[in-house]
């Protein structure tokens, strides 16, 4: 071109990269839901720089090969939410995801894409988010219900307070997180992950006027709070560090410590017993835990009349346990045994923790750093469990 | 079948607030998008949101300010109503629950931003457009009893009464394919803007100008439409946006002499002067050889000057996208960027009102042009836009269908027609070119020929490769062939759509003989005031080049005088 020397050709390819391009082959699961075929896989190879995304073979296969590969997607910068898929059987964006990096995880060099987990498949990658991700939305409130008075100009918050909600603002609802959540596989009801952390961005906000109703709700809801496992998925899977199970954990304590819900679902007693237990013998004793998360920490608490039905109705998973020795039945009927010195250590943990005037709350926006203290930057941002930083470590 | 008060169409940050404004004011509402509305490219506005809420500030100021930055072709009018209506509608986003940054004090906190004269930029860290568009989205979800949504539904024709004002619109329904008519007294245009045309750009592939092209074809005027801002910093490696805020929080800009060359440019605002005047900084140093990194086609952007805790409290985002995309921890090291296409001034023509000439009409956001931005666009001014005008152009189009009825639907006929359209392009015969290679054709052509610096030949040879695109897109050869998510079938309209728009871009361009704002013709290097201080329309003229013709610029308080920064 005659403009040559005034351009910005080159933008797309840099130098740096244009000649590295490398075939990558892509397995994608496809679904013609009015063929009335099963669904089936299509092996593409697509050519492009190892750190381009798989959404950009994905996009590279359905320019040059094939239209009709359907995938939402926008704005390639892991912002939208759109390209929830699993690669290689884990949930993430499509467009978050280098080439190489998946080409590594993957079973035999061949970099596998299927439509997220525990919502229907529409067409290819395209699932149903409405009927299950927006629909448990709705159900938490997801909008301020505002302090009153409103006044004129802003709210007077404290400036911390914005901040910490930030990080539940920053879900651009992808759905990852409810893509592997483990307890909505066993109990599709469950809130989940996503909007139990949309639910957090209300409660942690001290301009709503409802937070105990919110909490009292999410924590009697048998579906609500307390039926999150625990497991650490959906921190694995959220691609914006938002550790939706960190939201969680963070509302039950709101809810047990500071409005003292006691619900009907026994979550509450539930963990006190096991925190007590732990403080105690340093392990897990199970036959207490039981009849503690119903009657509470007496000895007459054992007694409670749903605590005996709940153990009968456990009766088969306890047999189970036995009979693959996941527990013996001395182990479990007498308290477990540590060494007094870790026992020392483990009263110690709680005694640091407890013996704080605040709650330490990790957040990824609050690093507790400065130019010249770079230390606790690594470990906070690795406690908030963000996936960025391990992933790109 | 539906029938609205008012039909908006699109569900970014204008949709959506004019949705709001409308449904408040008492009309039927239903809100349509080719996505999920938190899907809409709004999501990716990062830096924040201007208004002058610092008692020490005024709105005259920001006015001035944007005044200035669109070198003289905003319409002050306008401008004046943003500037002053800004304080408020910041105040109403804080109290329906944005969580915008405070200070020490508990009140909210402003950064500095490019153009401005103060600290005026409301922000929640870096994801400002994504925590407004998220908490406008919380509030349709409370007003879903009336304010109804259609989710994934692709409008592909806007209907008119005899009368020649605007009654509805025929939609696919994407997720099954079928097709639909919805009546409306009013139609609010708030699909966006066309970035698409540019490869590469930082805009969403969903950005594609559908509500640009749809009000072309009606025969309405779009105007200012060579105005096409480059972001100063995008990455190098793919075009993606590094936010404005990292220079407002202090960050430089480095040539390969290690050089902060914007003292050469903007002594006084160094990397905080405007958009067009940065990009154009940048792209003089990379052409004349002080580029760096590989090739030379790039300059640092240094954000390590910036405190760490402050980098990773408020410019999270771009933490992220260094990391994830250029693998550059940008609180150690500079980053290499380049300008890249990011925003279009110009749209469908329309009043304060979001009114366009035609009836029943309106247009918001990025899709409309009012002209609030004239010649350049100042940052954190594009969010702005899309509320304080999505919202009056709810209000108005709910005050219009008050007094109306509701127009005859079409019927069946003529959706019979659509289906034949659509049944068209799925059955073009496998000899025409693939979609994806003529819309990259479009996009380096464009960004060759039509970005930051432009003369007559590059321009005349884009109008020429647009010319050729259009025919070629006419035989564009479809794989999919099924109804559910046919993908394709909207990539073939959407190309339709981008390339009437580059058209009209470059005509543009091509008409406007001097230099001003984001419009750089090496050929024509100085403003000129005399015979240019005015706006270019462009209107549909059949199937052939589009006709051209003037609007004055209108002028309240601030005379034209010479821009520096």
């Amino acid at each position: 071109m005659a403009a040559e020397p005034l351009t910005t050709e080159g933008a797309e390819a840099s130098p740096a990269h244009s000649d590295h391009s490398e075939p990558f082959t892509l397995r994608i699961r496809r679904y013609d839901p009015e063929s009335g075929d099963a669904p089936y896989w299509v092996e593409h190879t697509i050519e492009l720089e190892p750190h381009r995304s798989v959404l950009e073979g994905i996009l590279q296969a359905k320019g040059r090969f094939d239209g009709s590969i359907g995938i939402r997607c926008s704005c390639k910068a892991a912002i939208c939410g759109s390209c929830g898929v699993r690669i290689n059987g884990q949930p993430g964006l499509a467009c978050h995801t280098h080439l190489d990096k998946a080409k590594r995880t993957s079973k035999d060099g061949v970099i596998e894409i299927e439509p997220m987990g525990n919502m229907p498949v529409i067409k290819d990658l395209i699932v149903d988010m409405d009927a299950v991700h927006w629909k448990k939305v709705q159900r938490v409130t997801p909008w301020l219900i505002n302090k009153e008075p409103i006044p004129e100009r802003e709210y007077i918050v404290d400036r911390e307070s914005m901040v910490d909600v930030t990080q539940t603002m920053a879900c651009i609802q992808c759905g990852a997180c409810v893509s592997d959540c483990l307890a909505m596989e066993v109990d599709p009801l469950f809130i989940g992950p996503a909007a139990l952390a949309k639910s957090y961005r209300f409660v942690g906000d001290p301009r709503d006027a409802q937070q105990y109703e919110r909490l009292k709700d999410l924590a009697e809801d048998p579906h609500g709070i307390y039926d999150c496992t625990h497991c650490f998925k959906c921190i694995e899977a959220c691609p914006k560090g938002v550790a939706p199970m960190n939201q969680i954990m963070r509302l039950r304590r709101r809810a047990g410590t500071d409005y003292h819900i006691v619900d009907r679902n026994n979550g509450e007693r539930h963990e006190a017993a096991f925190v007590q237990l732990i403080k105690n013998y340093g392990l897990l004793w199970e036959a207490e835990l039981l009849p503690r998360s119903y009657g509470g920490p007496s000895w007459f608490g054992k007694f409670h009349p749903a605590a005996g039905q709940e153990l009968l109705s456990s009766l088969p998973v306890i047999t189970k346990s036995v009979l693959r020795r996941k527990v013996t039945p001395m182990g479990a009927l007498k308290p477990h045994k540590i060494p007094a010195e870790d026992l020392k250590q483990v009263k110690e943990i709680y005694e640091t923790v407890e013996g704080r005037d605040q709650r330490l709350e990790f957040n990824l926006y609050i690093s507790g750093t400065d130019e010249n203290n770079d230390g606790p930057v690594s470990e906070r941002v690795e406690a908030t469990g963000d996936a960025n930083a391990e992933d790109n470590a | 079948m539906p029938a609205h008060d008012v039909l908006i169409l699109g569900a970014g940050l204008a949709g959506q607030r004019a949705a709001l404004a409308a449904a408040e004011a008492g009309a039927s509402v239903a809100i349509m998008s080719k996505v999920h509305p938190v899907r809409s490219h709004s999501v990716a506005a990062a830096g924040g949101i201007n208004a002058a809420i610092n008692p020490a500030d005024d709105w005259r100021s920001h006015a001035y300010d944007t005044v200035k930055g669109s070198d003289f072709i905003g319409d002050q009018d306008a401008i004046e109503v943003m500037c002053r209506e800004a304080p408020h509608e910041v105040m109403h986003l804080e109290h329906i629950g944005v969580t915008f940054h405070r200070n020490e004090t508990g009140q909210m906190d402003l950064r500095a931003f490019g153009g401005a004269s103060m600290k005026r930029t409301a922000y929640v860290a870096d994801i400002t457009g994504q925590a407004i568009l998220h908490v406008l989205y919380e509030q349709l979800m409370k007003h879903h009893e009336t304010v109804d949504r259609y989710e994934e539904w692709f409008t592909t024709h806007l209907l008119q009464d005899e009368s020649g004002a605007v009654s509805g619109c025929i939609a696919r329904d994407i997720r099954t394919g079928e097709l639909a008519e919805f009546t409306a007294k009013n139609v609010i245009l708030a699909t966006g803007g066309v970035g698409q045309a540019f490869k590469p750009t930082t805009n969403g592939l969903i950005c594609t100008g559908d509500g640009i092209a749809q009000a072309y074809r009606l025969g309405a005027p779009l105007m200012d439409m060579e105005m096409v801002q480059y972001h100063p910093t995008c990455l190098v490696e793919n075009g993606f946006l590094i936010t404005e805020g990292a220079r407002g929080e202090g960050a430089h800009l480095l040539n390969a002499d290690g050089e902060r060359f914007m003292e050469k440019y903007a002594p006084n605002k160094m990397e905080l002067a405007s958009r067009d005047v940065v990009s154009r900084a940048e792209q003089t140093e990379i052409n004349e050889g002080r580029g760096v990194g590989p090739g030379g086609v790039g300059i640092y952007l240094d954000v390590t000057v910036v405190p760490r805790k402050r980098t990773l409290e408020a410019l999270r985002e771009i933490v992220n996208i260094g990391k994830d995309f250029a693998g550059v921890d940008i609180t150690r090291e500079p980053i290499l960027i380049r300008p890249g296409q990011h925003y279009i001034m110009g749209g469908v023509k329309t009043d304060v009102d979001g009114a366009t000439p035609i009836e029943g009409l309106y247009a918001a956001g990025e899709v409309a042009c009012v002209s609030v931005h004239g010649g350049n666009r100042l940052g954190a001014n594009s969010l702005l836009d899309t509320l304080i005008f999505g919202r009056r152009a709810g209000e108005h189009a709910a005050a219009r269908a008050a007094s109306m009825p509701m127009p005859t639907a079409v019927g069946q006929a003529r959706l019979n027609d659509e289906q034949t359209m659509i049944d068209g392009i799925i059955g073009r015969p496998k000899t025409g070119r693939r979609i994806s290679e003529i819309k990259d054709d479009l996009g380096t052509e464009m960004n060759e020929n039509v970005a930051v610096f432009r003369t007559q030949d590059g321009l005349e040879h884009a109008l020429d490769v647009v010319r050729r695109l259009k025919e070629e897109a006419k035989t564009a050869y479809v794989d999919d062939k099924g109804t559910v998510f046919n993908q394709d079938v909207l990539g073939a309209l959407e190309l339709g759509y981008m390339l009437d728009c580059a058209e009209c871009t470059v005509v543009g361009a091509i008409e406007r003989k001097e230099s001003r704002g984001a419009q750089f013709r090496v050929d024509y290097p100085d403003r000129n005031d005399e015979e240019w201080q005015k706006h270019i329309t462009l209107s549909r003229n059949g199937d052939d080049i589009p006709h051209v013709a003037y609007s004055p610029v209108t002028i309240t308080q601030w005379q034209p005088e010479e821009r520096k920064y």
